[in-house]
């Protein structure tokens, strides 16, 4: 990460770039704006003392290992940007590995999915990947939810993990205080949370672009403050706990006489349970997935469509633009209710800290590195973003630093999202696939 | 009537530090047409470096307070003021002509590079400096021995935020650089071939937006003596949209819908409850927003097809 980055001139064969003066000035202009931005936050530590009075004390070696850091990168960054030529798409996944892609792409989906299902037998005795990929496929699932409100419809959501809490305490509060089971719940939770989306749909139906953007921010916000503050529903920022764990058509899965495993005739093992929910998020998220591809081949899938390309040419057509928003955030606060209610089932305790602003710029970050529309797109990004978050997880602190900058570089170099074509849903004669480039999209 | 006067009070120095953040989400809306997510973080720098630099100069010995202050206010602005132009080479600038949501991602990733940062940096824990400027005056003292207070730290918050205005609404009327401000606003291609330097232009853009945002840290931690690596997010939404509210694109649009912010929140939590004042705040711009969709001050959209 180099302070100063002008687009380099274009290195080709006839002109060799700028010389080593021009790289060495391009450095020290670096290291000096470091040194500037890191004197203070870096060079000094503040803390509160014994007495409550604040002290502080010097770092200077860690500041001039920065500065040295800013210093030694912008030369390696101009080095490898002369070398390599200015920074495009087809440089970061060359041109014939994206058209290898875009073919396998047809066999990459099977593949995977045989996979997935076979995940629970492979790793069998793993108890930490099961978790992971139960972890991966929730955000699948919200991923794939999403993407019907940014994706398809071009509507920009800054609030959805508000469905996904309206969901889990949903399906919380009526398990632990009427008892209610999760199959009952689950549907409820759905409604609930498009109950919702449909209430926030209607002050947005006159909005466009980033007034949209905000108001959703606002509304997630607004769920959480409330959930926090609602003491006598929700338990404050103590949360749910003791939620009940979901059963398999009535069957608990516990060791007990009447459970799973005393009814099959077979020795109790937690990871039943595990490997049922992994199943169940898998399903949930299918069902996602088949839904918003049915969704899109039908008049409604399409006006979404439609209203993402043009608001204005949409209503010319006589597509009702107003039922077209409203549906689309109905539908996608319906899934995101159902990931919730999983959510709470899985963990048995939710508290507001897991509905923050962060989950929300997560989900919509795999949906715009996902393609934006492609649904295999969101499912390799889930497992990209989730499987490298917890990669970083030993760094703790520096976690979110990582995912931030991370967030920043991908999306300097893949704008348009790791997959970055998609097939038309409608074609004359033969379909071709369309370049993101030549598509627009959220606008609102 | 007392208590509301005071709260009438309050509610304007919060205002008005609302209004100053809100200005750098305006003028980047106005020149990019893009929610620079990164400001209120921006904002929380700001803060920070000014309760550094006034801890150093302390300790150095320096006890004339007007001095402290204009010390800590230049080099917090001048700094600050070079994150904002680091934030904008990073994470703006490559992604100019992308499409409209990747900034807006980008700009998210910086914002949360930026807490994490200054969390690293700094430690998670709240920083608290002693109360710096005291004293002030009794306005009226009411009949219930209720005194309606107007302290020297509220008078220097809403003078500077009312000194900064002023500076501001000149630079951009008058000055050349305004003038290449505004003509990007109207058509960066346009502009770009009638000679205005638009990278330069958006650059100061948000150089001026980070100073502007710098006062408001340096003012935040005056007035309420603390600061923390988690403050930019609220204080960054709030702002964000008093700028919707009042408007977006519009200067006095900001600073009005910051004051109405700070208002609202001020007055629910004296007549209401504490807790609830963030949800009042959102809920007014969500119902604000369905009768006037572009704000008070804003001009009506037009429709390009």
């Amino acid at each position: 990460m180099d302070g100063v980055t002008t687009p380099a001139p274009k290195a080709t064969a006839v002109s060799p770039g700028p010389g080593a003066a021009f790289i060495f000035k391009k450095a020290l202009i670096s290291a000096l704006v470091a040194l500037v931005l890191f004197s203070l936050m870096i060079g000094v530590r503040t803390e509160a003392g014994p007495s409550g009075q604040l002290i502080y004390w010097t770092r200077f070696g860690d500041l001039a290992a920065m500065v040295a850091t800013v210093f030694g990168g912008s030369i390696v960054v101009e080095l490898l940007r002369q070398w390599w030529g200015p920074v495009g798409t087809v440089r970061i996944v060359p041109q014939p590995v994206q058209t290898a892609l875009a073919t396998a792409g047809r066999w990459i989906a099977p593949v995977l999915l045989v996979f997935t299902f076979l995940v629970p037998v492979i790793f069998y005795n793993e108890r930490y990947i099961l978790d992971l990929g139960i972890l991966v496929l929730t955000y699948v699932m919200l991923g794939w939810g999403l993407n019907v409100v940014v994706g398809l419809a071009g509507l920009l959501d800054l609030g959805y993990v508000a469905f996904y809490a309206v969901g889990a305490y949903s399906y919380a509060l009526l398990a632990t205080n009427f008892g209610l089971s999760f199959w009952v719940c689950l549907p409820l939770a759905g409604i609930l949370a498009a109950f919702w989306g449909v209430l926030l749909g209607f002050p947005v139906l006159r909005l466009r672009g980033d007034y949209l953007a905000i108001v959703t921010l606002a509304f997630g916000e607004i769920i959480r403050l409330v959930i926090i503050n609602w003491q006598s529903l929700t338990g404050g920022p103590n949360g749910v706990t003791g939620i009940p764990r979901p059963s398999l058509f009535g069957i608990p899965l516990t060791p007990g006489e009447d459970g799973l495993a005393a009814k099959l005739g077979i020795e109790f093992s937690p990871t039943h349970r595990i490997v049922f929910l992994f199943y169940l998020i898998l399903a949930l998220a299918l069902l996602t997935n088949w839904v918003t591809i049915r969704l899109r081949r039908l008049p409604i899938g399409r006006a979404w469509e439609a209203l993402r390309e043009d608001e204005v040419a949409c209503r010319a057509l006589g597509i009702n633009t107003t039922t077209t928003k409203l549906t689309a955030f109905a539908t996608g606060a319906m899934f995101g209710g159902f990931a919730g209610a999983f959510f709470a089932t899985r963990q048995g305790f939710i508290s507001p800290e897991s509905f923050t602003f962060q989950e929300s710029a997560l989900v919509l970050a795999i949906v715009v590195l996902g393609g934006m529309g492609s649904q295999l797109g969101v499912a390799l990004a889930a497992l990209t973003m989730i499987g490298g978050f917890e990669l970083f997880r030993g760094l703790d602190q520096y976690r979110m630093l990582v995912f931030g900058l991370a967030m920043v570089l991908l999306m300097i170099w893949r704008p348009r999202g790791l997959i970055g074509h998609r097939a038309p849903t409608v074609f004359l004669h033969h379909s071709q696939a369309i370049s993101s480039d030549l598509v627009k999209e959220g606008h609102g | 009537m007392d208590y509301f006067a005071q709260q009438l009070i309050n509610g304007i120095v919060l205002g008005s530090i609302y209004g100053l953040i809100a200005i750098g989400y305006t003028m980047v809306y106005g020149i990019v047409g893009m929610i620079n997510f990164a400001h209120g973080d921006i904002f929380m720098i700001g803060g920070f470096i000014a309760l550094i630099s006034f801890l150093i100069l302390v300790s150095f010995g320096l006890t004339v307070v007007p001095v402290i202050l204009l010390i800590v206010l230049l080099v917090s602005m001048a700094i600050t003021a070079l994150y904002g132009w680091t934030v904008e080479r990073i994470a703006y600038r490559p992604l100019r002509h992308s499409f409209r949501l990747a900034p807006m991602l980008s700009a998210i990733g910086m914002s949360f590079v930026l807490t994490n940062y200054s969390q690293v940096a700094q430690g998670a824990r709240v920083k608290p400096v002693p109360p710096i400027i005291t004293g002030g005056y009794t306005l009226h003292e009411g009949a219930g021995g209720f005194v309606v207070q107007l302290s020297n730290i509220q008078i220097i918050v809403v003078v500077t935020t009312v000194v900064l205005l002023a500076l501001f609404t000149w630079l951009v009327a008058r000055t050349r650089l305004g003038r290449d401000m505004r003509a990007c606003e109207q058509d960066q291609t346009m502009a770009a071939l009638l000679g205005v330097d638009v990278d330069r232009t958006i650059s100061m853009t948000f150089v001026i937006g980070a100073a502007l945002a710098a006062v408001a840290g340096m003012m935040y931690l005056l007035y309420y003596g603390l600061v923390d690596f988690f403050m930019g997010f609220v204080a960054g939404i709030k702002a964000f949209t008093a700028a919707v509210l009042g408007g977006i694109g519009s200067l006095p649009g900001a600073m009005l819908g910051g004051l109405a912010i700070g208002l609202i929140e001020t007055l629910w939590s004296a007549y209401f409850s504490v807790e609830y004042k963030d949800v009042a705040a959102f809920s007014i711009l969500i119902v604000v927003l369905i009768f006037m969709p572009t704000g008070l001050l804003g001009r009506p959209e037009v429709e390009k097809v």
